[in-house]
């Protein structure tokens, strides 16, 4: 009976604490905020650890790259741009939750992210009911699309990465110029790889190709011989490789030991990373990928539109975090420069963000040149791809 | 265009289900090691094939000394790691049950998969192999010399484990507190000094799995518990604490995952691995080589 008695007075105890903290912080918030302009918060959810990871870190420091170049020049029409970040590990749960978050207690007038297609999916439902500008960094194009057969889009909803089905166009279009027409296609089970497949042969027919053999690998496999080769017993003229992580460099790796070069690989855009060339031990040498600008910033042609502002972005990332630049960290590149150019544009107010983003033309980015329309939220076409091939452990123009 | 015969097919499949099988094993034979000391399924045997890869790398890559070194060095670390396992995480348990033994290896792979995140970051690495990345072309088909290091070293250490187990006082005391954990301690034999040395033991062998496999298939942290799965099937279809077992069972599910995926379809090839083990366990529930009667008296 006395432990019944004590605990509801601890609690009490406990709670009066917790009142007193937050009566404090209350009364001090204000004073803080009265000496700056009220800060423009913009909240972000990227899948930081977890299996995703490889997204979410470039993402996060591009994120935070930006705060830091925007706050130095003295932010957004004299407002600080103040980034809340939450990590959702990959989880889709930890995703939505982080989303609310963001929406209700941190009360942030536009969401960018997340990392991956089938978190953005998730969240979209939350974003739409509190009415909250958000610009995924996911590629899917069912994001942006309420209805696949209309077109509509979403209404609060918006994406820079490249669609696959863009990728697919750039690959296919390279493959009819150089006189290629029986394919195999390799592809990760996961949801990147099943959609990078049902865009390949969807699109097949329309570029007269022929897909001779479709095989599938497993994300944490360790080594994909066989499925390539019954692919070698079915003589293709190229292989399309769709899957991201360990998984494409050793594909790559068993192409090679399997004395396969004869027959052309193509890659995913998920391939963009020289630090696949280098894990691939120089079997790389001679893969085609599309890739957006601001992974071959060095080797683009003085006049590209793209040439500046993909060189200012490698140079201050590389500088700063002493890695190279992968495209994700472009993604957040776009979406939060979007962001931030509808805030200087209409100020803090959501609805005027997402009626600003919704006509913005002409946007230079790191993937490509936005023109965003009520019928197209993620304002990008093919030619925001460029195909590159391994040359010498490096990128290079294909032609 | 050259044309691959379908004999040469079959054996390139092969040769990589028996590669991939190998890897299994060893996994396998850990997972047995530890089961036959202590009844309890150490889930951190995965991680400790994941050390080994990246610890490897570390020695290898960053410092760059010779296998010779790097070889013994990684098999020491790990094999610290897992005696550390042992006692910051079993060792403590006030009553040790099967579960609550099962529940802390649980933990503990968590906390060495994050703290392998911490260290190595989440990007996969990749280590030379022993013998160049020519391949070799046999009958059509092509094998690369790391994969004959691979089977090697399995073969390795199934004879040194034999020898170990059957002519030197301590493994036949290993196999004493197998067969009878109290009998054993009353003999004078100690116990928890026993369950000490399954680990050490065991994530030897898994470090050695994870040194010659990397090679082929890189290594990143989180890697550890896909070959934890497959080794524990590997376990189940060989029959669980049986050694020679764990070897069947591994290169069974390695033959039936590459076979699976080359002529019926690779999407699917997980499903043919599951569904071998499903029936395997309906027909005979203590494995291929497992007895019956010792499943009867076993706890788990």
């Amino acid at each position: 009976m006395a432990n019944m008695k004590t605990r509801p007075s601890i609690g009490k105890g406990i709670a009066s604490l917790i009142a007193a903290a937050v009566t404090v912080t209350l009364m001090l918030s204000p004073v803080v905020s009265a000496h700056a302009a009220q800060a423009y918060k913009v909240g972000a959810v990227f899948s930081v650890t977890g299996r995703a990871s490889f997204l979410g870190d470039p993402e996060k420091k591009t994120a935070l790259l930006l705060q830091e170049e925007i706050n130095k020049k003295g932010g957004i029409n004299g407002h600080p741009l103040k980034l809340i970040i939450y990590d959702d590990k990959g989880d889709s749960t930890q995703c939505v939750i982080a989303v609310r978050k963001l929406i209700n207690r941190d009360k942030v007038c536009a969401i960018i992210g997340p990392s991956l297609s089938g978190l953005s999916l998730s969240v979209i439902p939350v974003v739409q009911k509190s009415k909250i500008p958000n610009v995924s960094c996911a590629a899917s194009y069912k994001i942006v699309t309420k209805n696949p057969k209309t077109g509509e889009q979403w209404k609060w909803v918006f994406k820079t990465p490249q669609s696959d089905s863009m990728a697919v166009e750039a690959i296919y279009t390279h493959m009819k110029k150089h006189g290629i027409s029986r394919i195999a296609i390799t592809s990760v089970n996961t949801g990147y790889g099943a959609s990078g497949r049902s865009e390949l042969l969807r699109l097949a027919p329309r570029y007269g190709m022929t897909i001779v053999a479709d095989e599938k690998y497993g994300p944490k496999d360790t080594d994909m011989t066989a499925q390539l080769t019954k692919i070698k017993g079915m003589s293709p003229q190229a292989i399309v490789n769709w899957s991201i992580g360990p998984t494409q460099v050793v594909v790559v790796r068993n192409w090679k030991e399997l004395g396969m070069t004869n027959i052309k690989m193509y890659q995913s855009h998920g391939f963009g990373s020289r630090k696949n060339i280098k894990l691939a031990a120089g079997a790389a040498e001679g893969i085609y990928c599309p890739l957006g600008a601001c992974n071959i910033a060095e080797i683009l042609p003085a006049n590209h539109p793209q040439k500046q502002v993909t060189m200012a972005y490698v140079k201050a990332y590389t500088e700063k975090y002493n890695e190279p630049v992968s495209s994700f960290g472009g993604h957040a590149w776009d979406a939060l420069s979007l962001v931030v150019k509808a805030l200087k544009a209409v100020g803090p107010d959501k609805a005027k963000i997402r009626d600003y983003l919704e006509n913005i033309r002409g946007f230079v980015g790191q993937h490509g040149v936005f023109n965003f329309s009520p019928k197209d939220h993620n304002g990008l076409s093919k030619e925001a791809f460029r195909m590159v091939v391994v040359k010498k452990g490096d990128w290079a123009l294909a032609d | 265009m050259e044309h691959m015969t379908l004999a040469s097919q079959l054996l390139q499949y092969i040769i990589t289900g028996v590669t991939i099988g190998s890897i299994y094993a060893m996994v396998a034979i850990g997972f047995n090691i530890i089961y036959n000391v202590t009844e309890a399924i150490n889930f951190a045997q995965g991680e400790f094939v994941m050390l080994g890869g990246l610890v490897m790398v570390f020695f290898r890559v960053t410092l760059k000394l010779p296998v010779l070194f790097s070889l013994p060095l990684t098999i020491s670390v790990v094999m610290a790691v897992g005696i550390l396992l042992d006692r910051i995480a079993i060792r403590p348990i006030r009553k040790p049950t099967v579960l609550s033994m099962v529940i802390a290896t649980i933990g503990a792979s968590f906390f060495i998969r994050g703290a392998a995140m911490f260290i190595w970051g989440k990007n996969p690495f990749d280590l030379p192999p022993f013998s160049g990345r020519n391949p070799i072309t046999f009958l059509g088909a092509a094998i690369q010399p790391q994969s004959l290091w691979v089977l090697g070293f399995l073969v390795a250490v199934v004879i040194v484990l034999t020898i170990f187990f059957d002519r030197t006082i301590m493994g036949k005391a290993l196999r004493a507190c197998a067969v009878n954990p109290s009998a054993s301690s009353l003999v004078g034999i100690n116990v928890k000094y026993m369950i000490l040395i399954s680990f050490a033991l065991s994530a030897a062998i898994g470090a050695i799995g994870g040194i010659v496999i990397t090679p082929i298939s890189l290594m990143e942290y989180d890697r550890g518990a896909m070959l934890a799965v497959k080794g524990f099937s590997a376990c189940a279809v060989g029959g669980i604490g049986n050694f020679p077992g764990a070897v069947l069972g591994g290169i069974l599910i390695g033959l039936i995952e590459s076979l699976g995926a080359g002529l019926i379809s690779s999407g699917y090839k997980d499903v043919f691995a599951l569904l071998a083990l499903l029936l395997i366990l309906f027909v005979k529930p203590s494995g291929l080589l497992g007895s019956a009667e010792v499943s009867k008296i076993r706890k788990f």
